[in-house]
């Protein structure tokens, strides 16, 4: 199978205290994983530091072949942050100035976006349904509507790769379902390897083919989702008072 | 009224207000989305005190204030990364210390026959031809370096992670931004006052976000707004003998005001007839 991520034995701390510790995951083409863990575990921490957000203090991080700091096509990835629907609901901009966005590194500085580019635009709004809301103002939208702007956001590049930090925070549950099948026909159908941070354990386990638990900094586990095998780790990373409850959204 | 462009110091006015118009709301619509329009009244205090600099050295008021402010602007971005969870210290650090100088430096130069009043306020009358060439090359500049820049600007104001993550030379280009800045709140001195060229960048903003479909839009309508509050402020300062600065800013407030109430008005209407 194709690597596409490697994280090798990488620690973090902000000031004195440590986040990550020893981390290891690698990711291969067509994963679609989930990040679980109990706050401050260092969820996010760890997809921040695999987009360079963030410098490990230790270890090695590559992605697509490249260490981190040679690597130059970040079209290649797709990112949608925690809160990405929580912006300035009046700012001026339509979905589509918006999903144009991640195309401006292309078009390079100094120069317009040209037709070609457009129809990428169009082409991402349709994956996500929302060609027909293209002309409306972002903070017009509904919540699930704006969660799937960003993931057309993400998607405008064709990347191989999307991370998304807790993305059903704040949606509802009709919305949530439609973006589950959504993240299950990009990796099935488009091919795209998907990383996701979530708290919705329940949902999450059903959902992907590999589950990552992160628990005080350290990686539990990272291997194929089987539900007594799960339970088990989530217990070791949550405690006794766990317990997995499956409901299908 | 056509007569009014016979005299010189008007058709410097007028030129320089122009171009003030474009350059005050493209640069406050970013200031304004990016939550950073206290930043103008930090750097115009700032300017104000290289003005000061500048009469006491006897070198160009402009250039001491030009250099102050585009300094202070750099301090600012230093600050702020010394500061994260306070960015706004940073602005009352340098505004106080603007306003510290500015202060020494004119108690000091008491003596010197300083228009004070102008600086602050802004006066047409002042506006000599050294003045309105430096405000068309470095205005001209800047609105060509915006427009060059504007999608990457739209990008950052909008999601600054995001706009790093896709790859946008965020570090570069704010830098660039917060010299822009500096450079169009001494430029617009002259002709809208140290005190009041802030209120320039952020009124007719205010007033475009209340009707705009699009960051296009928004970015038209307050440069249309400002031109409007501009041009008209000059005029009417000549004929009722008023502070160019303060008639232009309280034209643009008027405007805001007209766009609130014509926009209730409608929304009423509308409510109504869908009743």
């Amino acid at each position: 199978m194709n690597e596409l991520v490697e994280v090798k034995d990488v620690s973090f701390g902000y000031d004195r205290e440590l986040v990550l510790a020893n981390v290891s995951l690698n990711i291969y083409e067509g994963d679609y994983i989930g990040v679980v863990g109990p706050n401050g575990s260092g969820k996010s921490t760890l997809i921040k530091i695999m987009l360079n957000i963030l410098k490990p203090a230790k270890g090695r991080v590559k992605i697509l072949g490249f260490d981190l700091d040679n690597f130059k096509t970040w079209g290649q990835i797709g990112y949608v942050r925690q809160k990405a629907t929580s912006f300035n609901a009046n700012f001026p901009a339509t979905v589509e100035e918006i999903v144009s966005a991640n195309l401006y590194p292309q078009a390079g500085l100094f120069r317009p976006i040209k037709a070609k580019h457009r129809e990428r635009v169009y082409d991402a709004l349709r994956i996500v349904k929302m060609d027909t809301h293209r002309k409306k103002l972002i903070g017009n939208l509904s919540g699930g509507q704006q969660q799937r702007v960003f993931i057309a956001r993400a998607l405008v590049n064709s990347p191989k790769l999307l991370f998304l930090d807790e993305p059903t925070v704040g949606i509802d549950l009709d919305s949530q379902r439609e973006f589950y099948d959504l993240m299950e026909r990009l990796n099935r159908e488009l091919n795209i390897t998907i990383v996701m941070v979530s708290h919705d354990i329940g949902v999450i386990t059903e959902k992907v083919n590999r589950i990552a638990c992160m628990g005080d900094g350290k990686l539990i586990c990272h291997q194929n989702s089987s539900r007594p095998e799960i339970s088990h780790l989530l217990k070791e990373v949550y405690g006794d008072k766990m317990n997995l409850l499956i409901h299908n959204h | 009224m056509f007569e009014l462009l016979q005299f010189g110091f008007m058709q410097r006015a007028l030129m320089a207000g122009a171009i003030i118009g474009v350059l005050c709301p493209l640069i406050g619509i970013f200031l304004v989305l990016r939550r950073m329009s206290l930043i103008g009244d930090s750097l115009s205090h700032v300017a104000l005190s290289g003005v000061a600099a500048g009469v006491v050295s006897g070198i160009y008021p402009l250039t001491t204030a030009l250099i102050f402010s585009v300094l202070a602007a750099l301090g600012i971005e230093q600050l702020r990364k010394r500061y994260v969870e306070y960015a706004e210290l940073s602005l009352a650090i340098i505004l106080s210390a603007g306003i510290g100088i500015a202060v020494v430096l004119i108690s000091y130069a008491k003596s010197v026959n300083i228009d004070l009043f102008g600086y602050l306020f802004g006066n047409i009358l002042t506006v000599r031809p050294m003045d309105m060439w430096l405000i068309a090359l470095l205005g001209i500049l800047i609105i060509v370096f915006v427009r060059l820049l504007y999608k990457e600007l739209f990008f950052i104001a909008f999601d600054e992670e995001g706009a790093r993550i896709a790859g946008i030379p965020v570090g570069g280009i704010n830098l660039f931004f917060i010299v822009f800045i500096a450079m169009t709140i001494t430029l617009s001195m002259r002709v809208v006052g140290a005190l009041l060229v802030s209120s320039l960048m952020v009124i007719p903003v205010a007033a475009s976000l209340q009707i705009a479909r699009s960051f296009k839009q928004a970015t038209l309508l307050s440069v249309i707004f400002a031109e409007i509050s501009v041009i008209s402020g000059i005029i009417i300062s000549y004929y009722l003998e008023l502070a160019s600065g303060g008639t232009i800013v309280l034209l643009s407030v008027l405007l805001l005001i007209l766009v609130l109430s014509i926009k209730s008005i409608l929304y009423a209407f509308l409510l109504q007839s869908r009743q």
